[in-house]
């Protein structure tokens, strides 16, 4: 047995821990393992950068030598004698009709851009938990405020529906803990119809209290009405998309197949025919005489159409949760909207960033279809009023490209924010 | 028999009668019949499938049962969510794979219920949590998440968790199945401190060291029913069945 090895083996000192080894560095290196690994990757290397190199040629002398002080389209020919050039002059003289629509009164383009920026303080902290918590308090102002700088009036309106919803939230309080939810709910509906109705005197009996001059909604348009469109939907969407996720899974049969038959429904058609619903449809539905507001009828369409998609976002996020979650929420004697609020959702919520962000850009830009039922909004003023005008009939390109970059800068942000909030809210492994 | 077995009160804490339940057409559990005392520290053992989790999962409703009866600290589990939630905040549970909330740190998980539940001060659940996880001997890892911690760690949280609410009844649902073999002790001995602190308890588990430590009563079962209780002297060294004995020989015999 001589020639058996002994494998009888004891470590008495450690292995010491050491350095990595160094990474071989170098941009040629670099290069060659990326770019030129093999002959395919090579061609398709000298390829790309042909056709990029021929886009940014092409595109460059045509900004560049771009026109921006000319009146119209035929001037613009004419200074630029046939060569290649942009005529930007249409943006420098119809940007404010592109931002705020052509029937939005000049002197007061001031309350538009005021609110949207008071709309970046109001979000903040709902963006950045790490700002004080009491801006918040600005955040439930701002809807309100929001309402008054853009359809102007009397500051009395949306304080009485401020204070309308105050009580509603007081009396459902007040209730649920005497009689339980339904009750509650019930009532709060009740006091929020009481208030708005008693108010509507008080609005009627002093219009020019603190008033700014009032602008019809359909005066709204250019980029404004797209962000007024987004902001609003997506905000609102969310909660109810929550609501149908959470009905859809729910043990009772009547709320399951209602929250199923309306998500399957939106989800089965599509937004466009939604909106002509709301432009000519759904007016039939309501009381003769009563002419709600075309803004309202497409921002309640685009809400149930987004909550739907939403909703099935938030299906995934509940579903992808382990069961223990809802075991352990359950085992620790948390009643059901303790354990959906305080464990289920939060969890499910974060899974589902990706998906609401996805559906939230889509909706954004969705926002231009209205400009299908004849409203002005970025792309219906480019389509309209000014390429029917005489001046700029027959430009498109710069138009449009404003009207990307705009979509772009927007879009591009809410998706980088999200990818920063899911890094900030991973807990699994620091 | 050790000391901590000695301490048993005639108080029933847990009663279940001719409990029946079962999983669509399958019949899983079987005419169950079982009294707990206070202080009772009972191990449920037994084959896979034979229905040892789900009976512990029926004390806290976590499952429904169909026929029977089952009286938790006189409260009756019946449809009433009302009843439901007053035996889950009187009965603490551990899992088999912790069940810990991921989103929230160490000492949030453990403040958690006694905050919504038993609307106790922040400040006063955070001591009281300290206090437990100072019991489980992690104190250090209060504002970690549970991602963080190794599985021993999270079972003595998950424990530590379930003993802020104060419990009467600790249900144990293979707590140490998902651990590896050097991290069982610490959490076996946790809960053996818990054991000899008069907890009542019931324990599935394959623990068989654990049993015979700080058992008062071993119970097999099998296909749904039970098989055999008894001592865990005497259900070790002599057992009835020609089951258990087939069971225990599988599970000791190597």
């Amino acid at each position: 047995m001589s020639d058996t090895p002994n494998i009888g083996f004891v470590r008495h000192e450690p292995i010491p821990p050491s350095a990595p080894p160094i990474q071989q560095a170098g941009v040629v290196k670099w290069i060659r393992e990326n770019l030129f690994s093999n002959w395919i990757n090579s061609i398709l290397t000298i390829l790309s950068i042909y056709f990029v190199a021929k886009i940014i040629l092409a595109s460059t002398p045509w900004m560049w030598n771009g026109v921006w002080t000319t009146s119209s389209l035929r001037e613009c020919r004419e200074v630029l004698q046939g060569t290649s050039g942009a005529c930007w002059s249409v943006l420098v003289e119809r940007w404010n009709q592109m931002l705020f629509g052509f029937k939005y009164p000049v002197e007061a383009y001031w309350r538009p851009t005021l609110t949207f920026g008071l709309l970046l303080v109001c979000i903040a902290p709902i963006l950045f938990q790490k700002l004080p918590r009491n801006m918040l308090m600005f955040s439930a102002i701002y809807p309100f405020l929001a309402f008054w700088l853009i359809w102007g009036g009397t500051l009395l309106t949306p304080v009485v529906v401020a204070l309308s919803l105050i009580a509603g939230y007081l009396a459902f309080v007040k209730m649920e803990r005497l009689t339980g939810f339904a009750t509650g709910l019930l009532t709060g509906v009740v006091a929020v119809a009481l208030v708005l109705y008693l108010g509507s005197f008080v609005t009627a009996a002093l219009p020019e209290f603190i008033a700014l001059e009032p602008v019809a909604s359909r005066d709204m348009g250019g980029f404004m009405l797209n962000l007024i469109l987004g902001t609003v939907c997506v905000s609102l969407s969310i909660p109810l998309g929550v609501v149908l996720a959470l009905g859809r899974q729910s043990n009772m049969p009547i709320i399951k197949g209602i929250c199923v038959v309306f998500i399957e429904f939106i989800r089965g058609v599509p937004l466009i025919t939604l909106l002509f619903v709301a432009n000519v449809v759904l007016s039939y539905f309501f009381p003769p005489g009563t002419n709600l507001d075309l803004i309202l009828r497409v921002i309640i369409m685009i809400t149930l159409f987004s909550a739907a998609y939403i909703a099935e976002v938030i299906r995934g996020g509940l579903a992808a949760l382990p069961r223990g979650q809802y075991e352990a929420a359950d085992s620790l004697g948390l009643d059901y909207p303790q354990a959906m609020r305080l464990i289920i959702l939060p969890q499910a919520l974060k899974i589902s960033i990706p998906g609401i962000v996805n559906v939230a850009v889509g909706l954004f830009k969705d926002t231009t279809l209205v400009s299908v039922i004849s409203m002005f909004d970025l792309v219906g003023m480019i389509r309209g009023p000014i390429s029917s005008s005489t001046a700029w009939t027959g430009i498109y390109w710069e138009l449009y490209l404003l009207a990307i970059l705009l979509f772009f800068v927007v879009c591009y942000g809410i998706s980088q924010y999200s990818q920063w909030l899911e890094r900030q809210l991973r807990t699994d492994h620091h | 028999m050790s000391e901590a077995q000695m301490k048993v009160s005639d108080e029933i804490a847990i009663s279940i009668e001719n409990m029946n339940k079962w999983y669509g057409t399958f019949h899983v559990l079987r005419d169950i019949n079982l009294d707990v005392q206070r202080g009772e520290r009972i191990v449920i053992c037994g084959p896979s499938g034979s229905g040892k989790s789900t009976l512990i999962r029926c004390i806290n409703a976590l499952e429904e049962h169909q026929q029977g009866s089952i009286t938790v600290d006189g409260t009756l589990l019946s449809s009433d969510v009302k009843n439901i939630d007053k035996v889950r905040s009187e009965v603490g549970m551990c899992f088999q794979h912790f069940n810990l909330f991921p989103h929230l740190t160490i000492l949030e998980n453990c403040t958690l219920a006694p905050i919504w539940v038993r609307k106790i001060p922040k400040k006063e659940a955070e001591e009281t949590a300290m206090h437990f996880l100072e019991k489980v001997k992690i104190p250090e890892q209060a504002d970690k998440y549970p991602g963080q911690l190794s599985g021993g760690q999270q079972q003595r949280v998950a424990i530590a968790r379930s003993l802020c609410m104060k419990p009467r009844i600790m249900l144990f649902d293979e707590p140490t199945s998902a651990l590896d073999p050097e991290m069982i002790k610490e959490v076996l001995d946790t809960m053996i401190e818990l054991a000899e602190d008069g907890m009542t308890m019931l324990c599935v588990t394959h623990e068989m060291g654990f049993a015979r430590q700080v058992a008062n009563r071993v119970i097999f079962m099998d296909a749904g029913q039970i098989v055999e209780q008894n001592e865990p002297e005497e259900f070790f060294n002599n057992p009835q069945s020609d089951r258990t004995k087939l069971f225990l020989s599988q599970i000791l015999g190597h």
